[in-house]
């Protein structure tokens, strides 16, 4: 590995300052530092700092969505040959074939993905001189996983441009932004392409060449009033149609025991969200006047995006609040208003993605109103005193 | 009775290179050095010039806005050079040292406020204390309401006091008799609450008992606890070696700024403590005991809130540790990949070991590059103050006095912060920033 440094270090001076591509700096930084920790050290503070960097804590991420990334894959292939394949044929398939078939489908997604969201980023950190963050390693991979598999190319790049460059950099980059950019990317996609977002040919590869297909998610049909043929454990496990990575609560948990255990995802918000989600589910289930609201809550649970959103999504630590009090409240509604806009908002049967939107919009408030109690504490101590 | 505080949030990090219990005496160095940067809020006005001859306890320069507060040399010998750096700012006072210390005698009187006042003052020991708010030299016409002597370090690889001063507990109780006039108040005395030692016998203050992880150490947690500062307050801290010298002061008439130092660090062949003069240049005398063919960083003072003497050679004045660390400019491969990059101590658990608390050699990498605020639970993970340390420091940097003083500025000090710095994912500069921010209210509010 000496010689890839040899060789990086001996291209450096043209990236330095007064050097040949100076402004191309930030993109030979990002390309370094992703090879090299760099040999940086502590020039104020602390002279000794902790091993964890961004990259680190970002690819914790990465990894704790590889589980549902690789299911989603395998799902998006066995919901083709299971559905859109002539019947007589899916029984020979197995387990490789499908798989392929998915990553066929959903590789050039992520491709899409990253090459359109980090060129943006590149673009940005040059033009404005600052280092290209890590945050969309993330951003790239979650955004095909809560997309349908069919959803054209062209779209999916649309989308993403639109929501780095509104969602995050017009704010100023990582860490800066108001609200979750891969779901910027999905709610665009939604309002401005809904036919490619919903319906009951959209969430199976091919569904669109068949007639007689259900392809529809166990939301679209709930929210008809119709029958559905899928079990309590198709929902755990996650083999029925859906957006690709959101289907399997099972890969889901292993993903997020993963964010929880290193602390890199906050529990208070996933435990306040979960209970937030129940108390809905049963309050909707006491009332039942409808088939959505007699939906059992605990399957409420596994359906639709909320394992997910509340998983990946809810838990951004930039746009989600940033006190421990704020976490509590924050994460307690997003569970309510999944459900509740899931449930009692027809045209639209999934709740999550508007849910956590709104919250990341209302979390600065709820942080505002936390640490202003912490700021009248001390203000009524200064008059007693006085 | 004694008051107890327990802290939860914070950590100590498992550094190798903890100093020995064992002191040895440092033969005396050629120079010293007295540097007006460590003491924060003051702008130096010389009294000598080169060639000047000074006795130890001779004045050698003063605080331009309070004439009253000088500083003196703490070794008898000639005034080498004044090192200046950019826009001729002050930075060090050199004195060539005799081969034997001759002392300035000083006539002292602790019948009264007023001439514990003046000797303070006269022999230079005034500007050690420290004030809250704003962690900078007080001035002398407050009198505080409380005075705090920090006795337990929880730093990495600080001092253990009661190891180092034990010799000089006398001097240590003479101190705080005296100390006992300056404030209205309490004179407390903040120590750990699982060791004993003799400063649990001491007489005349309240005692703090100290429990948990760091920062549980820092004052300002016994501040909080006990006498939360408000806006005007003023209180006092006084670091323990400061408290011995008063009682020598008192004692014998003399300024004799002689400690036993610690000496850290794994690039050290042997780290112990070392009795010496605050001041004392160390280049002369460290090669020899730092292991060959390392690349090092000299501090003075702890790994966290220390400065970098690697260049000038002097030791702060108003240290009472050296840390010696290798330097960690070294590019690794993947060196940001969890589990298998470099493992430290932190609050994520992202390496094979973070279960464990085996001493390790910490260098001083950045391990990473700065970023923005992303990861901002782990900032409230270390400071266990009642504050929001987020929006803190987000206050301070926008330069918000208001909002700065509402969340809390007043109770902390940058030292508070240090492990901010130590476990920030984004690399935050925490320390530096709390120290423009106090500097803007001390401007702004006073």
């Amino acid at each position: 590995m000496k010689g890839l440094h040899k060789l990086l270090k001996k291209y450096e001076h043209h990236f330095l300052e007064g050097g040949k591509y100076e402004k191309m700096a930030p993109a030979y930084r990002a390309f370094y530092t992703f090879l090299y920790t760099p040999e940086l050290v502590t020039e104020k503070g602390a002279h000794i700092r902790s091993a964890v960097d961004l990259k680190r804590i970002m690819f914790i991420v990465v990894l704790a969505l590889i589980p549902a990334t690789i299911f989603g894959m395998w799902n998006v292939g066995h919901q083709y040959y299971l559905q859109a394949v002539p019947a007589g044929i899916e029984s020979s398939v197995g387990f490789w074939k499908e798989l392929l078939f998915g990553a066929k489908k959903v590789l050039p997604l992520i491709i899409v993905s990253y090459v359109v969201g980090l060129g943006i980023e590149f673009y940005f950190a040059i033009r404005r001189g600052h280092e290209v963050n890590e945050g969309y390693l993330v951003t790239g991979l979650l955004i095909p996983l809560i997309m349908p598999v069919t959803i054209p190319l062209w779209i999916l790049a649309v989308s993403v441009a639109f929501a780095v460059i509104f969602g995050k950099e017009v704010f100023g980059g990582t860490g800066m932004n108001i609200v979750n950019p891969a779901l910027t990317a999905r709610a665009f996609a939604f309002f401005a392409y809904p036919a490619t977002m919903s319906g009951n040919k959209v969430w199976v590869a091919g569904a669109a060449q068949h007639d007689a297909i259900s392809g529809e998610t166990i939301l679209g049909l709930l929210a008809q009033g119709r029958e559905f043929p899928w079990t309590a454990k198709d929902m755990f496990l996650g083999t029925m149609p859906g957006s690709i990575g959101e289907t399997s609560v099972l890969m889901i948990l292993i993903g997020l025991a993963l964010l929880l255990f290193t602390k890199v995802a906050s529990w208070r918000i996933v435990l306040s969200g979960l209970v937030g989600g129940i108390l809905m589910g049963l309050i909707f289930n006491a009332w039942g006047a409808n088939s959505l609201m007699q939906f059992p809550w605990w399957q409420h649970l596994m359906i639709g995006g909320f394992a997910f959103g509340l998983a990946f999504m809810a838990t951004d630590p930039v746009t989600a609040a940033q006190t421990k009090t704020g976490k509590w409240i924050y994460g307690f509604l997003i569970g309510v208003f999944a459900l509740l806009i899931r449930v009692l908002n027809p045209a639209y049967p999934e709740g999550v993605m508007l849910a956590i939107l709104l919250m990341n919009v209302v979390a600065p408030t709820i942080d505002y109103y936390v640490v202003e109690a912490n700021a009248k504490r001390r203000m009524k101590r200064l008059k007693l005193k006085n | 009775m004694s008051i107890e505080i327990k802290v939860k949030r914070g950590m100590n990090i498992p550094m190798k290179g903890k100093p020995q219990t064992s002191v040895e005496v440092l033969p005396r160095s050629k120079y010293y050095a007295v540097k007006p940067g460590d003491f924060i809020g003051i702008n130096p006005r010389l009294f000598v010039q080169p060639g000047d001859k000074v006795k130890a306890g001779d004045a050698l320069f003063y605080s331009k806005y309070q004439p009253d507060v000088i500083f003196t040399s703490p070794v008898s010998g000639t005034v080498k050079e004044i090192v200046r750096g950019k826009r001729r700012v002050i930075l060090r006072v050199i004195i060539e040292a005799d081969s034997n210390d001759e002392y300035k005698t000083f006539r002292t009187d602790d019948s009264s406020r007023d001439s514990v006042m003046k000797a303070l003052l006269a022999s230079g020991l005034f500007p050690y204390i420290k004030q809250r708010p704003y962690d900078i030299v007080p001035s002398p016409e407050d009198i505080p309401s409380a005075i705090y002597i920090p006795s337990y370090d929880t730093a990495p690889l600080a001092p253990d006091y009661s190891f180092a001063m034990h010799d000089y507990r006398k001097e240590f109780q003479r101190g705080v008799d005296v100390i006992n006039k300056l404030t209205s108040g309490k004179v407390y005395l903040t120590v750990d609450g699982n060791g004993k030692s003799f400063f649990h016998e001491t007489e005349n203050v309240e005692l703090i008992k100290v429990y948990g992880p760091h920062p549980a150490g820092n004052v300002s947690l016994s501040i909080a606890k006990t006498h939360p500062v408000n806006k005007g307050d003023r209180l006092w801290v006084i670091p323990p070696w400061i408290v011995v010298f008063i009682g020598r002061l008192f004692e014998k008439g003399i300024v004799d700024m002689h400690k036993n130092v610690a000496f850290a660090g794994d690039m050290l062949e042997n780290p112990q403590y070392y009795k010496l003069i605050s001041g004392a240049y160390l280049n002369d005398i460290m090669p020899a005991k730092i292991k060959k063919g390392k690349n090092v960083r000299i501090i003075s003072g702890n790994p966290l809130t220390g400065t970098n003497i690697t260049s000038d050679g002097f030791m702060n004045t108003a240290d009472s540790s050296v840390t010696v660390l290798e330097e960690g400019n070294k590019a690794r491969f993947f060196g940001w990949m969890p589990f298998f990059g470099t493992s430290r101590k932190t609050v994520y658990r992202v390496d094979f070991d973070w279960f464990s608390n085996k001493e390790k050699s910490y260098d001083t990498s950045l391990h990473g590059e700065e970023r923005p605020f992303v990861m901002t639970e782990e900032v409230e993970e270390v400071v266990p103050l009642d504050i929001y340390p987020v929006h803190l420091l987000k206050a301070c940097l926008t330069g918000d006095v208001d909002k700065m003083e509402q969340l809390g500025i007043m109770e902390v000090a940058p030292e508070d912060f240090a492990l901010v710095d130590y476990i920030s994912s984004s690399k935050i500069n925490a320390q530096n920033i709390i120290r423009d921010g106090l500097n803007v209210m001390m401007i702004e509010v006073g």
